[in-house]
């Protein structure tokens, strides 16, 4: 990140409004509890003040800093570590194409290049209506389902440059879109809660979306005495829904 | 020595056996499955028994060093006064591996009664699972599949016993690779920085909060119920001497079926590719990886090495998490190296020297290569700052990064140099996508299932 501004040092960042502060303490307070020792729970509490203003904030480090009783540049040493902690304001939907190794030569670099251009912006940019942000992701243990797509990290699999543009239409024009593994969107600040250590209480979320897709399985049919789709065999694969059991 | 053996005699799906009955991840199916019998009958041993019965089993760490996993448990220190703690580490990022993920997302519970079973082992009452972030239909899934544990009592107030609790935390991560190396994952689990710890101590002396600490992948404990429900000899019968037992092999790139495959330790690649389809149809096996990009690649050459430990590491790899990403002819080599190295570059934690500014210098000098704009020495030089990196860092990281350098050049020197003489590089990338012969290739089933 080149965002360093020279010039006087920041003055200390204002704290949440009083009943923000007054929320967030009792969520924090029930994060550390489950840590024996609460410096533990400053992930989470990152986790938790992106979950409220979409980034981490100097606001955000200073909360957590008070809650964990470190101090704010303990914190930022922390959050400046990890890349799921963004320093600025993204999208709504936050799209990370995996491009890797694999998934790259498989086809993300293409689509990620489409839909750079398809967007008219560049990687860790977010799109002017807010709805998309963009990023390059590394690898994201999905490699036989690639190239892959993740959006507010749900897997969206197998995708080509024509099914990611269709993708990102479709959030940019705030229709309901599913995941091939996952549960059906929420937004950003959403998905950060549940990061942060809270269920996701929608009825149903959990049980999204079915075990997993044909390469999950794949080994478990054919010891079962199927074939795979290309290959000889004397059984037929029984044709079967993935995904539309709950 | 093509296999004459059909698929199902060469696979045995243990871990995966119930992962196409109806809602896996729920407590329910799992216990269908002899679910926490295995707990069961742990809890009737005394904790010392369980561990030998784990050491004898044979089961090496499934997390990429293949480390006794009994013998891991039996370094805990006992009557030490202190907390002990077993840490899963579920923070699969090292590229091309990708089967804990749909494990867990399958069937948490494996995870779980493993846990449970490794916590009586080794004197624990709370444990943690260190799941990387950015998988959250995962993490949905354990924190729901922890919440039914602690409701139907495997977990929480006297879990294992009068008086002996069990908790688990349910921890998630923030995008770090390096947090993947164990004592990296401890200080981040502590809240900070994801930087590797100097060894010795180990974790098993001082772990988390400095107290005694066993860290094991979520393969490797989730392995562990089935040991305990079906006894050591079942286990010993499946693979081989050294390597006994079952395990996840997960097959990606350019074949006719990508998926997990789990087989006895010791199937090759040549049995794999034979049952599942091979290679893309049109096409042939160029080089892949038998753990990971971090373990060094292999060619058409090494399709008969057996994958256990010993196997794959006397033909010069490592067998790392079983990840065999596959790459046919249209794959430059060169762009393979590049991306995984900028992938060690972008990673690398900055504690070390050699790592950081070697990880820095060898993209430079990679991306110049692919450009063509590579000049005569340049290889010399890769090789050079490959060997300053390797083994010069506190982590396994920096061996990593040297690894696909090293290898390429070893069995594609020639390719590397048509770049720096052509001043190009001679392959389309379009020719490399799974779409690129879309018209002509039989539908795979990923295509067919997964966007019906």
């Amino acid at each position: 990140m080149s965002s360093t501004e020279l010039g006087l040092p920041a003055l200390p960042a204002k704290p949440y409004p009083p009943d923000v502060e007054r929320r967030l303490a009792a969520d924090a307070a029930e994060l550390i509890a489950r840590y024996p020792h609460s410096r533990s729970a400053l992930l989470p509490l990152l986790h938790l003040v992106q979950a409220e203003e979409g980034f981490v904030s100097a606001t955000g480090i200073r909360f957590c800093a008070e809650q964990l009783d470190l101090t704010t540049a303990e914190v930022t040493a922390v959050a400046t570590f990890y890349t799921m902690y963004r320093r600025r304001p993204a999208g709504e939907y936050h799209v990370g194409v995996c491009t890797n190794t694999l998934c790259a030569v498989l086809g993300g670099d293409q689509i990620f290049d489409e839909l750079k251009q398809h967007l008219e912006i560049e990687n860790n940019r977010t799109t002017e209506d807010g709805a998309v942000s963009i990023e390059r992701i590394e690898c994201n243990a999905a490699c036989d389902y690639a190239p892959v797509v993740m959006v507010n990290w749900e897997f969206f699999d197998n995708q080509t440059p024509e099914s990611a543009r269709e993708l990102v239409d479709r959030l940019r024009a705030g229709e309901e879109v599913r995941p091939t593994r996952g549960a059906k969107l929420c937004s950003f600040k959403e998905t950060s809660r549940i990061l942060a250590g809270f269920a996701d209480e929608r009825e149903g979320a959990v049980d999204e979306s079915g075990a997993g897709g044909a390469p999950s399985l794949a080994g478990l049919r054919l010891a079962k005495g199927e074939a795979l789709p290309g290959t000889p065999g004397a059984k037929v694969v029984s044709p079967r829904q993935e995904g539309t059991e709950a | 020595m093509t296999s004459a053996e059909p698929a199902e005699k060469l696979l045995s799906p243990v871990l995966s056996a119930s992962w196409d009955d109806r809602r896996p991840w729920t407590l329910d199916t799992y216990r269908r499955h002899g679910g926490y019998d295995g707990l069961r009958t742990a809890l009737t041993m005394a904790p010392d028994d369980v561990i030998a019965l784990v050491k004898e089993s044979g089961l090496r760490g499934r997390g990429g060093a293949g480390f006794p996993t009994g013998l891991k448990w039996q370094f805990i220190p006992q009557n030490d006064g202190k907390p002990h703690y077993l840490v899963v580490n579920a923070d699969e990022s090292e590229p091309g591996t990708c089967k804990d993920i749909p494990l867990l997302f399958a069937n948490p519970h494996s995870l779980i009664e493993g846990m449970a079973i490794a916590s009586w082992a080794i004197r624990c009452n709370h444990a943690f699972i260190y799941l990387r972030g950015e998988v959250v239909p995962v993490l949905r899934r354990l924190q729901a599949a922890v919440a039914e544990a602690y409701a139907a009592g495997f977990l929480g107030k006297d879990a294992l016993g009068e008086g002996n609790d069990l908790d688990i935390t349910v921890h998630a991560g923030a995008g770090a690779y390096i947090c993947g190396e164990e004592t990296a994952l401890l200080d981040s689990l502590e809240g900070r920085r994801g930087q590797p710890r100097l060894r010795p101590p180990f974790p098993a002396v001082a772990g988390l909060y400095a107290c005694p600490t066993v860290v094991n992948n979520v393969e490797s404990i989730a392995s562990v119920p089935p040991i305990l429900a079906r006894g050591k000899d079942w286990f010993k019968s499946l693979g081989t001497e050294k390597s006994p037992g079952f395990t996840l092999y997960s097959l990606s790139g350019h074949v006719t079926n990508p998926g997990q495959y789990e087989a006895p330790l010791g199937i090759t690649l040549r049995q794999l590719l034979d049952i599942t389809g091979g290679i893309r149809a049109g096409h042939r096996l160029k080089f892949w990886t038998p753990g990971g990009s971090s373990t060094p690649m292999f060619t058409d050459e090494h399709l008969d090495v057996p994958l256990d430990y010993e196997g794959v590491g006397a033909a010069g790899s490592m067998l790392g998490t079983k990840a065999l990403q596959v790459f046919d002819e249209t794959t430059c080599v060169v762009r393979a190296v590049t991306r995984w190295t900028e992938f060690y570059a972008h990673e690398s934690c900055g504690k070390c020297t050699p790592c950081r500014e070697g990880t820095y210098w060898l993209v430079q000098l990679l991306k110049r290569i692919e450009a063509g704009q590579g000049v005569p020495g340049d290889l010399e030089k890769l090789l050079d700052i490959a060997d300053n990196i390797n083994g010069k860092s506190f982590c396994a990281l920096g061996d990593g990064a040297a690894s696909p350098i090293v290898s390429s050049l070893q069995h594609f020197r020639a390719e590397y140099e048509q770049h720096i003489n052509e001043h190009r590089c001679p392959f389309d990338p379009a020719a490399s996508t799974v779409w690129a012969d879309r018209a002509s290739v039989h539908e795979s089933a990923t295509e067919r299932e997964v966007h019906a």
